[in-house]
């Protein structure tokens, strides 16, 4: 009896229900088209694009043709450039993502604890995050250049060493490190409003518990800015999967290659130590006409990224902080 | 029931080969020729021409040249698009449709290869042979080898550059030197008398060998030796001809002539933009250098406090009797094959690049080598002692260029960071070195293919 009763619910039911819930679908998706669309276009498309093309041999000008493995094949293992480009990609991610995030943290920290002038400094220490990106990286490589530069003129005055800088490829990637570093604001401006947001009340609970400047930092601050911190570092690596002009424009500069017939540029300089994967998208694309090899490139820069967003999100669940 | 289903399989399929017929159209451009265009006729036809050129000097040249051929062909339009960088141009070919350019011209040589074997530029060789024009009579060697790539001329030159020594007459005074080097063992000798050091550093450098030296590239440089960089099989012979070697060798024997290649980079970072006043040769801070013939013009405009003069960069010593040649290059110009007016397209290249009048007043104007040989010859030539040698350098049968490739300018980018690794000292192995960079040029050549 109560299954016949359950089973003429059933089909009873679902006819009505089945019209409210296609009504309310497709209230949903007209509500989310707008997004939906822009996703597609420029999203899925151009994604499913570049890993079907990984597969094809295309040079831009003339149809498609599919060659299997191969342009993964060349790029694995006879793409010269591809490992050292990994590698210098990933040195930045790790290095360059960590000291933007502590020093940006460090100075909206430094700031929100100034008495005056707060006004002041914030400015200063955003500005820089304004110039353009090419503009700043010209200025960076005329102040650091090891022979005319006043950062070395400055430093042999003192008797310190004088390093390469953009020339030398020990120094290449610290001093672009050193660039990220000088536009800080956007980090600083956005810790600073979550440290703003720390309740005064938890501070002076730690203080009358003991707690020193760290524990105070441990056990106070970080707890309640570390979805902030999570979303700096994890919009920090994504960022620097796509680090493209301060590199190219850094190389340039200080190579004095102006490029041409006899005299092609490719990116790097010097001996490759600048060299990033997003440059080599480029560079085998447009100058090599071998978009499938490009693509293969940018397939793996979408896993690496999204393994490291992953990653990020699930051991510190995702941004919430301690309290949520 | 089955309706449904059978609904979302079609609506499956539809979206499939929407998306498959997407992929397949997507960037692959229009390649349809257009022959035709009843410009013969008399009909009126707008082309649109598109160039890189930008400074004024640059763009009224090319404009007079434009108003010239018009008055010749009252019935052909041309729309002229100035500073247009390659990048740009190419997107446009791969987009094609009617708002291409018909006529696109491009400073680089070295993508030449892509352009002929894709067939984006078309082949220039029915309309040479419709108007009786012999391309090996009508330009130097050098300049038809890179506007055309295996038996496919889809470009033609359009003024070129040549390569040669400058060097600092008061400077070659002061040190006791009378006369250019015409060998590169006189040339070493030259450079290190003409150094004059200043603590740890140079007052004055003879020359700057490094690869990063602006002009001092391998590709420069082999333009004295006269290397062909792929047999016959198309793949790379740069392990196995032995001038390559021989190049690497000079010039890494100079780099230590001249105090090691630490304190000639330390010296080179000293140097302002190449093009500009603070050029290291115009302020004296090198006595000699390599560069092409636009830099006459410079240095007259810059003016320079030295006295100074031109001549054929220096040949190896077992090559001595090739003396006078040089590296080559230039700006080349090709049709579009979208194209949907040829042969109106055809009629205003032709005139750009074998009309002897209007390349001779181009080249003046802009102070570049001419591209024909009759144009070379031309009395209506800047007369300048300085600028012929650069004409002499063209003329020469002996001089040479980067031969055009599949993959533009790729193998030289091989064969430049292989002389940054080696003139470092971070490749030792000279012959093992070559024979990676070989491999890694056949490599990306098959992978272009």
């Amino acid at each position: 009896m109560a299954l016949e009763r359950m089973t003429v619910a059933r089909t009873e039911v679902p006819a009505a229900l089945k019209r409210k819930r296609r009504r309310e679908t497709a209230r949903t998706l007209a509500f989310l088209s707008p997004w939906l669309i822009g996703f597609g276009f420029f999203f899925l498309y151009p994604l499913i694009s570049t890993v079907y093309f990984s597969f094809m041999r295309y040079d831009g000008f003339t149809a498609p043709v599919f060659t299997g493995l191969k342009n993964w094949d060349y790029v694995f293992t006879k793409y010269p450039f591809f490992w050292q480009g990994l590698q210098n990609t990933l040195w930045l991610v790790v290095v360059m993502v960590t000291l933007r995030v502590a020093f940006g943290l460090g100075i909206g920290m430094l700031i929100t604890k100034l008495k005056t002038g707060v006004g002041f400094f914030r400015t200063l220490f955003y500005l820089p995050y304004l110039a353009p990106p090419v503009a700043a990286t010209m200025a960076f490589a005329f102040l650091l250049n090891p022979g005319t530069g006043p950062v070395n003129h400055f430093l042999g005055k003192l008797g310190l060493p004088q390093p390469g800088w953009f020339t030398d490829p020990s120094w290449s990637k610290p001093a672009l490190t050193m660039l990220a570093m000088w536009g800080i604001g956007d980090l600083m401006v956005i810790f600073m409003a979550s440290l703003l947001d720390v309740p005064k009340e938890q501070y002076e609970a730690a203080e009358l518990d003991g707690a020193g400047p760290w524990q105070r930092f441990r056990y106070v601050t970080y707890p309640n800015i570390s979805p902030i911190v999570m979303f700096a570092v994890v919009t920090g690596v994504i960022q620097t999967m796509q680090y493209y002009t301060q590199a190219i424009v850094a190389g340039k500069v200080a190579s004095g290659i102006i490029g041409g017939s006899g005299q092609a540029f490719e990116p790097g300089y010097p001996h490759g130590s600048t060299w990033t994967l997003p440059q080599m998208v480029y560079s085998l694309g447009f100058q090599r006409f071998d978009t499938g090899s490009a693509c293969v490139i940018a397939v793996v820069l979408f896993v690496i990224s999204m393994a490291f967003t992953s990653l990020l999100l699930r051991r510190n669940a995702g941004f919430l902080s301690s309290e949520d | 029931m089955h309706t449904p289903r059978r609904s979302r399989r079609a609506l499956a399929a539809v979206t499939g080969s929407a998306v498959l017929a997407l992929f397949a159209t997507a960037c692959t451009g229009t390649n349809s020729t257009g022959g035709t265009d009843d410009s013969a006729s008399g009909k009126d036809v707008s082309i649109t021409f598109w160039h890189g050129w930008s400074q004024d000097n640059e763009t009224k040249a090319i404009n007079d040249n434009v108003a010239a051929f018009e008055k010749l062909h009252p019935n052909i339009h041309v729309k002229v698009v100035a500073n247009i960088a390659d990048d740009k141009s190419e997107q446009a070919l791969r987009a094609g449709g009617p708002d291409a350019p018909d006529v696109v011209s491009s400073f680089t040589t070295d993508n030449v290869g892509k352009f002929c074997s894709a067939k984006v530029w078309t082949d220039l060789t029915p309309f040479l042979k419709k108007d009786g024009i012999d391309p090996v009579k009508t330009f130097p060697s050098a300049m038809l080898k890179y506007s055309q790539f295996e038996g496919n001329q889809c470009s033609l030159p359009l003024l070129g550059d040549a390569y040669g020594l400058y060097y600092n007459k008061t400077a070659f005074a002061a040190a006791g030197i009378t006369s250019p080097p015409k060998t590169l063992s006189e040339f070493d000798a030259d450079a290190v008398k003409l150094t004059v050091a200043n603590g740890d550093g140079y007052k004055q450098l003879g020359f700057m060998p490094d690869f990063h030296g602006y002009e001092s590239t391998p590709s420069h440089f082999l333009g004295q030796y006269g290397v062909s960089y792929f047999g016959a099989d198309g793949k790379s012979d740069i392990a196995s001809d032995p001038k390559i070697a021989a190049m690497y060798t000079w010039q890494k024997g100079l780099i230590g002539k001249l105090g090691g290649f630490d304190k000639l980079e330390k010296y080179r970072s000293s140097f302002g933009d190449e093009f500009s006043a603070k050029n290291p040769f115009e302020t004296g801070q090198v006595a000699m250098a390599i560069d092409g013939e636009w830099r006459t013009a410079s240095i007259a405009t810059d003016k320079v406090t030295f006295d100074w003069a031109t001549a054929p960069f220096p040949v190896p010593d077992d090559q001595a009797a090739t003396y006078g040649r040089g590296y080559q290059t230039g700006t080349i110009v090709g049709i579009a094959r979208s194209s949907q007016k040829q042969a109106a397209a055809w009629e205003f290249v032709k005139y750009l690049t074998t009309d002897t009048d209007a390349v001779v007043s181009f080249a003046n104007a802009i102070h570049n080598v001419p591209s024909t040989m009759d144009a070379l010859s031309s009395p209506k030539l800047d007369n300048d002692p300085n600028f012929k040698t650069f004409l002499d350098v063209a003329k020469n049968p002996a001089s040479s260029t980067t031969p055009s490739s599949i993959n533009g300018g790729a193998y030289q980018i091989s064969m430049q960071n292989f002389g940054y690794d080696f003139e470092a000292g971070k490749q030792a192995d000279l012959q093992a070195g070559l024979t990676k960079t070989a491999q890694e040029i056949d490599a990306a050549v098959t992978q272009a293919k």
